[in-house]
């Protein structure tokens, strides 16, 4: 299930942004194996989360193409994407003000609900049925997530660790092949990026999961990534295991600004 | 078990309401509701379906629309139109007239549900090119199209122009303007309750956020306005064909939109229960101020904006907040805010499994961290 040789779930082939005279992502192609653990690292402004914005439907590529899961998705809406099985979450944590915990990961499974309209209104066996079972997974989601006693809780109060945990926890909601992670980590201390490290290898696992990781700190994507994509200024510089990345000179000199 | 509760419910709620029908339209035994408090009694329930459709709209999907009147106005003068030009053939199709019995009430109900579709039309076609705009814009469209529609309705004269639909026939009754009430705010409610009134709260919340979680944001948008339209042009049609209460232009201009947004706000925008009580007591309210009027002419009505003002100022979530009543009213979940400094507490304890410091105490109760 792991095995980082699979077939390819997410295939960006060459694909370039451009707003206006700004080249946010250049000629970049991006293999994500089915069931792996991968990275994308950059320093601030490489694209990271322009890559995020373009995989998710929010951008649409200027060139190239993405196909995930064998479709071709480029210029699909975002809820088309989701629908699809691609997820993620949000550097600025963007969760339902006025929600509830619970609300929140409910609010995701609407994809999975099997109810028209006309079965809500008339209040259908079938409404309450798909509505217990939103309400149970909500619940088993929050319980993995250990936020099911903040349940009823306004999720926008939680502490900032938190509330990142809840947004995974949304996203998973919507029962994803691929999970896109930005920045899971920011804002959270030494203890709690060991504990969320551990919490996404076993969701990757437990959820048969493919998992995109765009993260700063080192120190989580070293330890899980088994393949990482180095990006700077739009464009790929490098990719390889953990080990082979933190040899490589061409990343370190993007790092430490030197190499002119 | 469910459904035959359902049933029994359906049953009882129309049973009451044509028994107080009776007692509302004929009386009782020698005993006649004041005509004036049953007047007031049926704005009221027109008020409601009104205020409760708008906050399908306005509360649950946090578009600010400013329309309601022009929703009102073509599924009202729809409606009346149909009864008016078509109502004694089609009360002539079940064999009576428009005087009573069934003849009236299949007339109604088509003609209700002409006003409906009509409003609903209009809603989808106001709804679609600018629900996709955000904000400001969708109340500028919208009280834009308020505006034209009550312009057009001015020069269609088989419709009474500015003198207002005078020819209507008197066919709504009690029963009529409460069954829409009650089947409004069952509606919405189940609509708010179910996943797709989540994913309208979500889109009020964060749209990017709602979209990558699924949900198809300009769909549930024209949706909701949609079904909001309809109700609108139901409550038209209930109050237009309500006896000596013809439609006409200056009553449905945009101070009337802005009443009913009023109605939700005061209310609670979002809450059913808030726009019903909203509903109520802004239909009461001008009216209990007539006795002020008696002695200082003119004060009623700066008497009542002054209320409303005073009233959001000290309760600016209004009435119900986003809360609503229920069995369960006693054991809502609690959801007033977490002090941070407990949660950030709870959180070091989870993780550290140490008790944070409490600085008060390490400041020795000294008055310097204020």
């Amino acid at each position: 299930m792991t095995d980082a040789r699979g077939p390819l779930l997410l295939d960006m082939r060459g694909v370039t942004k451009r707003f206006g005279g700004l080249t946010a992502v250049k000629d970049l192609s991006l293999q994500v194996p089915r069931g792996s653990l991968f990275g994308l690292i950059g320093p601030n402004g490489a694209g990271k989360t322009t890559i995020f914005n373009l995989l998710t439907g929010v951008y649409r590529p200027t060139e190239g193409e993405i196909h995930f899961g064998g479709r071709r998705v480029d210029g699909r809406r975002p809820y088309e994407i989701a629908s699809l099985g691609m997820t993620r979450t949000f550097q600025n944590i963007r969760l339902f003000p006025d929600m509830t915990v619970l609300e929140n990961v409910m609010t995701a499974r609407h994809l999975r609900s099997r109810q028209s309209l006309a079965d809500a209104v008339i209040g259908t066996p079938r409404h309450h049925r798909e509505e217990r079972r939103t309400h149970e997974r909500a619940r088993e989601l929050l319980a993995i997530f250990g936020l099911d006693g903040l349940a009823d809780e306004i999720a926008t109060n939680l502490p900032y660790g938190s509330q990142r945990r809840l947004e995974i926890a949304r996203a998973l909601a919507t029962e994803p092949a691929l999970l896109l992670l930005d920045e899971p980590a920011a804002g959270m201390n030494p203890q709690e990026s060991r504990e969320l490290m551990d919490l996404i290898r076993w969701i990757r696992d437990e959820f048969s999961l493919t998992i995109l990781l765009v993260e700063h700190n080192m120190k989580v994507v070293m330890g899980i990534c088994e393949q990482i994509q180095v990006i700077d200024y739009g464009e790929a510089i490098a990719f390889g295991t953990p080990a082979e990345i933190q040899r490589n000179p061409a990343v370190i000199a993007a790092y430490l600004g030197g190499g002119h | 078990m469910r459904g035959l509760r359902k049933i029994l419910a359906i049953a009882a709620t129309l049973a009451a309401l044509a028994v107080l029908n009776i007692v509302f339209e004929s009386g009782v035994g020698g005993f006649q509701v004041n005509p004036y408090y049953a007047r007031i009694i049926d704005l009221i329930g027109i008020n409601i379906t009104l205020a409760v459709s708008l906050n399908l709209v306005n509360g649950l999907a946090g578009q600010f629309s400013l329309g309601h009147a022009g929703f009102m106005a073509v599924g009202g003068y729809t409606a009346t139109y149909v009864t008016v030009a078509h109502g004694a053939a089609i009360a002539g199709l079940v064999g009576g007239t428009l005087d009573g019995g069934a003849g009236a009430f299949v007339a109604m109900l088509v003609s209700l549900c002409c006003g409906a579709a009509a409003a609903a039309l209009a809603g989808f076609l106001v709804g679609v090119p600018s629900l996709r705009l955000k904000g400001d814009y969708l109340a500028i469209v919208t009280l834009g199209f308020g505006e034209i529609i009550r312009v057009i309705i001015l020069n269609i004269p088989a419709v009474g122009g500015a003198t207002g639909f005078t020819e209507a026939i008197p066919l709504t009754t009690f029963f009529w303007i409460f069954v829409v009430a009650v089947l409004t705010i069952v509606i919405v409610r189940n609509i708010a309750t179910s996943t797709f009134g989540r994913a309208l709260e979500a889109i009020r919340g964060d749209e990017i956020a709602a979209e990558a979680m699924g949900v198809r944001t300009t769909r549930y948008k024209v949706l909701a306005f949609v079904i909001s339209s309809a109700l609108a042009g139901v409550a038209g049609g209930l109050s237009g064909q309500l006896f000596a209460n013809p439609l006409n232009p200056q009553q449905l201009n945009f101070m009337r939109s802005i009443e009913v947004v009023v109605m939700i706000v005061i209310g609670g925008i979002g809450s059913i229960t808030g726009a019903v009580f909203g509903a109520g007591i802004l239909t009461v309210l001008p009216e209990a101020l007539r006795t002020v009027d008696q002695q200082f002419p003119g004060l009623r009505m700066v008497l009542y904006a002054l209320l409303l003002i005073l009233f959001m100022i000290f309760r600016p979530q209004g009435l119900f907040g986003r809360r609503e009543f229920g069995w369960s009213w006693l054991r809502l979940p609690n959801r007033t805010k977490i002090p941070v400094a407990l949660s950030d507490a709870a959180d070091a304890r989870q993780h550290t499994g140490r008790r944070p410091v409490d600085r008060r105490s390490t400041l020795g109760g000294s008055d310097t961290d204020d």
